[in-house]
């Protein structure tokens, strides 16, 4: 049992990230890839998230009667990361409406003939 | 109780995720990320990563969503069946997942304090912090002042991918006769909107400058506040918001806040300190952390508005031609 309490955190972050790996590499749909990346961004927060936990412990708020805090340093690190990760989203977003506006699609499949159009 | 919300909550991020694997309507794939994020969310409430979370609703349920249905508006809604061999994508996946599960064995266990990640600099930050900067949010501290020089390159990209989604789509433009667009025709929402518009970007300015106290700081304040005037677009149409916020305005605060935070670093090089050593911006250093941390917080804030509020502009004007076409 102290096995699956120890670990359960990381095997679900395991899990989501080979969700996303999956979606990466399989979807034929340029849009479904890029929530593919997202699944996988979220599952490296989780997994910081995860490893500033103690328990017990509480957020880290200095407050009056607590003395142990979860450690506020993957919090810095995760906070900016979620911001940055939604401006290039946006980026990789912004690519793919103009892939379709020179290609006309936005599959994979039915990208072969069509690299020498532009 | 707290291990079994976690439990519980992780299973269910984990069968929100499956949905986005195997669903081909890709509105519903996005409406289910947005549910993949708030669950998030409340995992990093129940981590204790309060202000993470505070981030990701806002950022991962508020604007990627409103971006993606953008986007989709664009490329089509439905996903084609490919020709793709699903196996060996799979192979792959399970062979890395399996590599994976079997480096976790080595891991430090969950939640134990003897962990190594606790041992380092975290505890200073916890210890002396509450003195040495005088702001009770830790989170805040050690993202504006002890890793101010990152913060400030994570501002950076932030501006650097606005500029670059403009350069990809541009902005909309202002002089463009008004068009009937958005939602004015749902009464209801008109109503709703107009009431909770004003209280979003109140919050907004509260989560600002009470940052430094509780959860919340610059990086959140800009994207509440960027989703108050995207509620706005929504509703009563791009054109009516771009006179609002005028997209030229964007672009000068864009820079604004970047400039606001290194000139603040600039500041304390010229009063005798390190680069963004807020210590020298006052006579008292807590007082000079204080002010320092006020200033680049408002300068992340600005930075993170205008670049999220114009990179939605980009997004929606594209959509609105092509609906207009």
């Amino acid at each position: 049992m102290s096995v699956i309490v120890d670990y359960y955190n990381y095997w679900v972050v395991v899990f989501l990230m080979m969700a996303g790996f999956y979606t990466v590499i399989a979807a034929n749909n340029l849009v479904k890839k890029i929530v593919g990346l997202n699944i996988f961004q979220t599952s490296v927060f989780i997994l910081y998230i995860s490893m500033g936990k103690v328990s017990g412990g509480s957020a880290p708020i200095v407050a009056e009667g607590i003395t142990t805090y979860s450690n506020p340093l993957p919090h810095v690190l995760i906070l900016t990361a979620i911001v940055v990760g939604v401006a290039t989203t946006a980026v990789g977003l912004a690519l793919v409406v103009r892939i379709k506006r020179a290609y006309g699609t936005v599959e994979e499949n039915e990208f072969k003939d069509k690299d020498d159009l532009i | 109780m707290a291990e079994l919300i976690n439990l519980l909550l992780l299973g269910m991020l984990a069968v929100t995720a499956l949905g986005v694997v195997f669903l081909k309507d890709l509105f519903a794939v996005v409406m289910l990320f947005g549910i993949y994020s708030f669950l998030s969310a409340l995992i990093f409430v129940n981590l204790d990563a309060v202000d993470v979370a505070f981030t990701e609703a806002a950022v991962g349920a508020g604007i990627s969503t409103v971006l993606m249905l953008g986007t989709l508006s664009l490329t089509g809604r439905q996903e084609k069946m490919s020709g793709h061999k699903t196996l060996l994508p799979l192979l792959v996946v399970v062979t890395t997942g399996a590599a994976l599960i079997y480096g976790t064995l080595d891991m430090p266990p969950f939640g134990n304090p003897e962990n190594p990640v606790h041992q380092h600099v975290a505890l200073r930050y916890i210890q002396d912090s509450p003195q040495e900067i005088g702001l009770p949010n830790m989170v805040t501290s050690v993202l504006a002042s002890y890793r101010g020089f990152d913060t400030l390159g994570e501002t950076a990209v932030v501006f650097a991918a606005a500029i670059g989604v403009l350069s990809l789509l541009g902005l909309p433009k202002q002089d463009r006769a008004a068009i009937e667009s958005g939602l004015e025709s749902h009464l209801v929402l008109k109503v709703v909107a107009k009431i909770i518009i004003p209280l979003i970007i109140l919050f907004a300015l509260y989560v600002q400058f009470h940052g430094d106290y509780g959860p919340g700081g610059g990086f959140q304040a800009g994207v509440i506040a960027a989703a108050a005037i995207i509620l706005y677009a929504l509703v009563f149409g791009l054109p009516l918001a771009t006179q609002v916020v005028q997209p030229g305005l964007l672009k000068a605060l864009a820079a604004l806040g970047v400039l606001l935070y290194a000139g603040t670093g600039v500041a304390s090089f010229f009063l005798g300190g390190n680069f963004l050593d807020y210590n020298v911006l006052a006579a008292d250093p807590v007082a000079g952390q204080h002010l320092g941390i006020i200033l680049i917080e408002l300068g992340v804030g600005i930075t993170v508005f205008a670049a999220m509020l114009s990179i939605f502009y980009a997004f929606a004007s594209k959509a609105e031609r092509k609906n207009i076409q």
